[in-house]
C-alpha cells in the first residue's frame, strides 16, 4: 500500500505536475566568490515557481543558470547538473542556442529592440526559421501578442517602434517576444520591478494565464507577488536554498527560522 | 544672554551669540565662493573669446588672400587659325598639328585687337608678355579636337599673363615707375583699352579646379591633387573601415580580457597619438623599399593614411559598441540568437552612428594630412591626371605645401584659395558626420 503524499492535502487547488526542471547540487562561482552553494530543487511543469530572498542571495544567479545566461560572464563557473526533460543542459553536446529557444527569458527592465513592434516579436521565429512565409510569421506574431495580452492595444500600430510603448506594454511585448519561439520554460527576472501597480497587476494576470501552458520561474522582491502568482516558492539566503515548498506552506508555516524572519520582515 | 562656549566644543544650537557668529562666518564664505565662481566664468569667457579672435584672424587672413584665386583674367580673342602656320603641308598630320606655333597665332590676334603693329618685333614681344605662357595649349586643344576649323577665325578665351592678372586684381601698383612695375607704359595702355572694350575680364577660374601642377601660376590648379586625394580616400575607406570595425568588434565582444588584450588596447591608444611622419617613415620602409610599390603613387599614400586612421576608427567603434546597452545583447541572446547574430543584427546597427562618425572624422584627418606623404615622395610636380592608384600623383594638402614655397603673387593667392577649398571639404565631412549622428541617434 502506498501512502498518500501530504502535498495534495495542503494545496488542494494545485494539480500535481511532472518535474520540468531539476537542479542537482548547483554551485556558481564568480571568480573567487562562491555565489551559489549546493542548490537542489525540482520545478514542476505548468505552474509558477517563485524565488524570493534578500538582495544578493543568489536567486537571480540561479535563474540565469537555467538558460545558461551566466555563460556570457567570463569569470562565472557553474558546477552541478540542471536537467530539463531528462537532458543535462550543461552537457557539452547541448547547444546553448537551442537551449535558449526552449527556455525563454524576460528581464528586469523591459528591453525591446529599438525596432517595430512586429519586428520585436518576429525576430526569434525568423532567426530560428520557424516560419516559411510572411503569412506564417504574421500568424505567429499575432498569436504571441494575443497570448501576451497586447494584441488589442497594438494591432493597429504594429509598425510603430516597440520603444514607444509604455513600460508595462513594453514588458508584455518582451513576454510576447519570448513566447513567439514557443519555449517550454519561461524565466522572469523581477519582471515587475520597473512597473507601476496597474501594469504589475496586468503582468501578474498574464503570468497566471501562461502557467496553463508553460513552466514559469519568477524571481521577485515582493513577497506579496510571490504569494499571489506562484504555486511553489523557494527562499534563498546568502547563496543557499534555505527552504522550498508550496507557496501557502512557505508563507503560513515556514519550517526554517530564517524564512520566518524574512517573510515577517525582520530582515531583507 | 551670552553663553560661554567651552573652547573646542561645537556651538550649541540654542546659543544665540554663537549662532550669529556662525551665520556671519557663512555669509563671509558665501561671498568668497560666489566671487570664485564669477572669476572662473570670466576666465572661461576670456579663453573662448581669445580662441575665437585667433580663428577670426586666421579666416580673415586666408579669405582676404585667397578669394582672388577664384577668378582669373582672360582675353577674348578672335584667333585666325592660319593654315600656313598650323598645317603648311596640308596633310593634317597630328604630329605637325601638335607642334605648330599657336602662340604666334594668339599674339597676332591680340595685336590686331589692340591695334599694335604686327610687323614691329618689339611691339609683338610686349603683346606676347600680356598672354599666359601656356596660351598655345588652349588653342591647340581646340584645333586637335576639330581639325576642320583650320583656316577659320574662332573666338577663344585665353588666359592673360600673371602680371596682367596681378594688375587687374590690384596686386600691382600702377603708379610705380615703369622700370620697377614690370609692365611698360605701352602695355598699360593696351590693358586699359582691352578692359574698356570688354576684351579683358576676370572670369571664374575653372582652371583652379581642373589643372595640374604648372610653373606658371595662372595655369596651376588642384585638379590632379584632388584626384590623388580621392584615390587615397578610397583606399582608406576600403581598407581602414572594414579592418577597423572588425578589429573593434572582435576586441570588444569576443576577445578574452587578459594581459595580451590589455597590451593591444594600450598600443592602439598610443598609436592614435604617434606623430604622423612616423607612419610616413614606416610606409617608406615597408611599402616602397620592401614591397617595391612605386614612389609618389596614391596607393602608397592611401596605405600609409590607412595605418594612420586605423587607431582612430578602432577607438571610435569600440566606444560606440560599448555604449550599446547590455540589455539589448541579453534580449537577443535570450530569444536564442547566437553571439554573432546578436552582434550583427543588433549591436553593430545600434552602434552604426558612432562608427560612421568616427570613420568620417578619421577620413577628414587623413584628407588633411601632409607630413607622412612627404616621406613617400608625393611632393611631386604632376601635370597629368593619375589614371590609377599606381600612377604618380599628389594630394591636396601637399599641393598647398608646394605652392606655399613659391614667391609669385599668383601662387600666394592659390595657396590661400586651395586652403579654403580644403577647409570647405573638411567642414562638409564633419557636417555630414554630425547630420548622420543626429539622424540615427536613438534612445533606448
Amino acid at each position: 500500500m502506498l501512502k498518500m503524499p501530504n502535498l495534495e492535502v495542503h494545496q488542494p487547488d494545485a494539480v500535481k505536475h511532472d518535474t520540468k526542471v531539476s537542479a542537482q547540487d548547483v554551485n556558481v562561482y564568480y571568480g573567487e566568490k562562491h555565489a551559489l552553494q549546493n542548490v537542489s530543487v525540482n520545478i514542476p511543469d505548468r505552474s509558477v515557481m517563485a524565488f524570493i530572498g534578500p538582495s544578493g542571495c543568489g536567486k537571480s544567479t540561479f535563474l540565469r543558470c537555467i538558460n545558461r545566461m551566466n555563460d556570457t560572464i567570463p569569470i562565472a563557473k557553474v558546477t552541478g547538473k540542471i536537467i530539463i526533460d531528462n537532458q543535462d543542459i550543461y552537457d557539452p553536446s547541448l547547444d546553448v542556442v537551442q537551449l535558449r529557444a526552449r527556455v525563454g527569458m524576460v528581464f528586469q527592465k523591459p528591453n525591446p529592440f529599438p525596432k517595430s513592434i512586429y519586428e520585436n516579436v518576429a525576430y526569434g521565429p525568423r532567426i530560428h526559421g520557424l516560419s516559411h512565409s510572411k503569412a506564417d510569421l504574421d500568424e505567429i506574431v499575432g498569436a504571441s501578442l494575443e497570448k501576451a495580452g497586447l494584441w488589442k492595444e497594438v494591432k493597429d500600430r504594429l509598425n510603430d517602434p516597440g520603444t514607444g510603448l509604455s513600460g508595462g506594454q513594453q514588458q508584455r511585448l518582451c513576454i510576447a517576444r519570448a513566447i513567439a519561439v514557443n519555449p517550454e520554460v519561461i524565466l522572469m527576472d523581477e519582471p515587475c520591478s520597473a512597473l507601476d501597480p496597474i501594469a504589475t497587476a496586468k503582468i501578474e494576470e498574464l503570468i497566471d494565464e501562461l502557467r496553463q501552458n508553460y513552466c514559469i520561474i519568477i524571481v521577485t522582491h515582493s513577497m506579496q507577488q510571490a504569494a499571489r502568482v506562484s504555486q511553489r516558492t523557494a527562499f534563498f539566503h546568502l547563496g543557499t536554498l534555505v527552504e522550498e515548498g508550496n507557496t501557502t506552506d512557505i508563507f503560513t508555516n515556514p519550517k526554517d527560522q530564517r524564512t520566518q524572519d524574512y517573510i515577517t520582515g525582520r530582515f531583507g | 544672554m551670552a553663553v560661554d562656549t567651552i573652547p573646542g566644543s561645537l556651538p550649541g544650537p540654542a546659543s544665540g551669540n554663537a549662532r550669529d557668529k556662525t551665520n556671519a562666518a557663512i555669509q563671509k564664505s558665501i561671498r568668497r565662493r560666489y566671487a570664485a565662481e564669477r572669476r572662473f566664468k570670466i576666465y572661461g569667457v576670456a579663453a573662448i573669446l581669445f580662441g575665437l579672435a585667433f580663428l577670426a584672424v586666421l579666416f580673415w587672413s586666408i579669405i582676404s588672400t585667397g578669394y582672388t584665386s577664384f577668378v582669373q583674367s582672360s582675353f577674348k580673342l578672335d584667333v585666325l587659325l592660319d593654315r600656313s602656320v598650323i598645317d603648311p603641308s596640308g596633310q593634317k598630320d597630328p604630329n605637325a598639328l601638335r607642334s605648330a606655333d599657336y602662340t604666334l597665332l594668339a599674339r597676332k590676334a591680340l595685336a590686331t585687337a589692340l591695334g599694335a603693329d604686327t610687323a614691329n618685333r618689339r611691339d609683338m614681344r610686349e603683346v606676347g608678355q600680356l598672354l599666359s605662357r601656356d596660351v598655345d595649349v588652349e588653342i591647340r586643344n581646340e584645333v586637335l579636337a576639330n581639325p576642320s576649323l583650320i583656316g577659320k577665325t574662332i573666338p577663344v578665351w585665353v588666359l592673360a599673363s600673371g602680371r596682367v592678372d596681378n594688375l587687374l586684381k590690384g596686386q600691382l601698383d600702377r603708379d610705380l615707375p615703369a622700370a620697377v612695375r614690370k609692365i611698360s607704359d605701352q602695355q598699360l595702355a593696351w590693358i586699359d583699352k582691352a578692359e574698356a572694350e570688354g576684351r579683358l575680364v576676370k572670369r571664374f577660374n575653372t582652371g583652379l579646379f581642373t589643372n595640374g601642377a604648372s610653373s606658371n601660376p595662372e595655369t596651376a590648379g588642384i585638379g590632379v591633387a584632388l584626384v590623388g586625394s580621392l584615390f587615397m580616400m578610397m583606399t582608406v575607406l576600403l581598407l581602414a573601415v572594414p579592418l577597423g570595425v572588425a578589429a573593434a568588434v572582435y576586441l570588444e565582444e569576443f576577445a578574452p580580457k587578459n594581459f595580451w588584450t590589455d597590451l593591444i588596447e594600450v598600443n592602439i591608444n598610443n598609436l592614435a597619438a604617434v606623430p604622423s611622419i612616423v607612419f610616413g617613415l614606416l610606409g617608406l620602409a615597408i611599402f616602397i623599399n620592401f614591397a617595391g610599390l612605386p614612389r609618389s603613387a596614391s596607393i602608397v599614400g592611401g596605405l600609409v593614411l590607412t595605418l594612420m586612421t586605423l587607431p582612430t576608427i578602432i577607438i571610435a567603434t569600440r566606444a560606440a559598441i560599448g555604449a550599446v546597452p547590455p540589455s539589448i545583447r541579453e534580449a537577443a541572446l535570450g530569444v536564442g540568437a547566437s553571439k554573432m547574430q546578436a552582434i550583427s543584427h543588433h549591436v553593430v546597427p545600434l552602434a552604426m552612428p558612432g562608427i560612421l562618425t568616427g570613420t568620417i572624422i578619421g577620413l577628414a584627418k587623413a584628407l588633411g594630412e601632409t607630413a607622412p606623404l612627404l616621406m613617400i615622395g608625393m611632393v611631386a610636380f604632376v601635370v597629368e591626371y593619375p589614371t590609377s592608384p599606381m600612377s604618380p600623383s599628389t594630394a591636396l594638402p601637399v599641393q598647398i605645401y608646394m605652392w606655399a614655397t613659391s614667391a609669385e603673387r599668383g601662387f600666394v593667392e592659390r595657396t590661400a584659395g586651395a586652403t579654403l577649398i580644403l577647409l570647405a571639404l573638411l567642414i562638409c565631412m564633419n557636417l555630414f558626420a554630425v547630420i548622420l549622428r543626429r539622424k540615427y541617434e536613438r534612445r533606448w
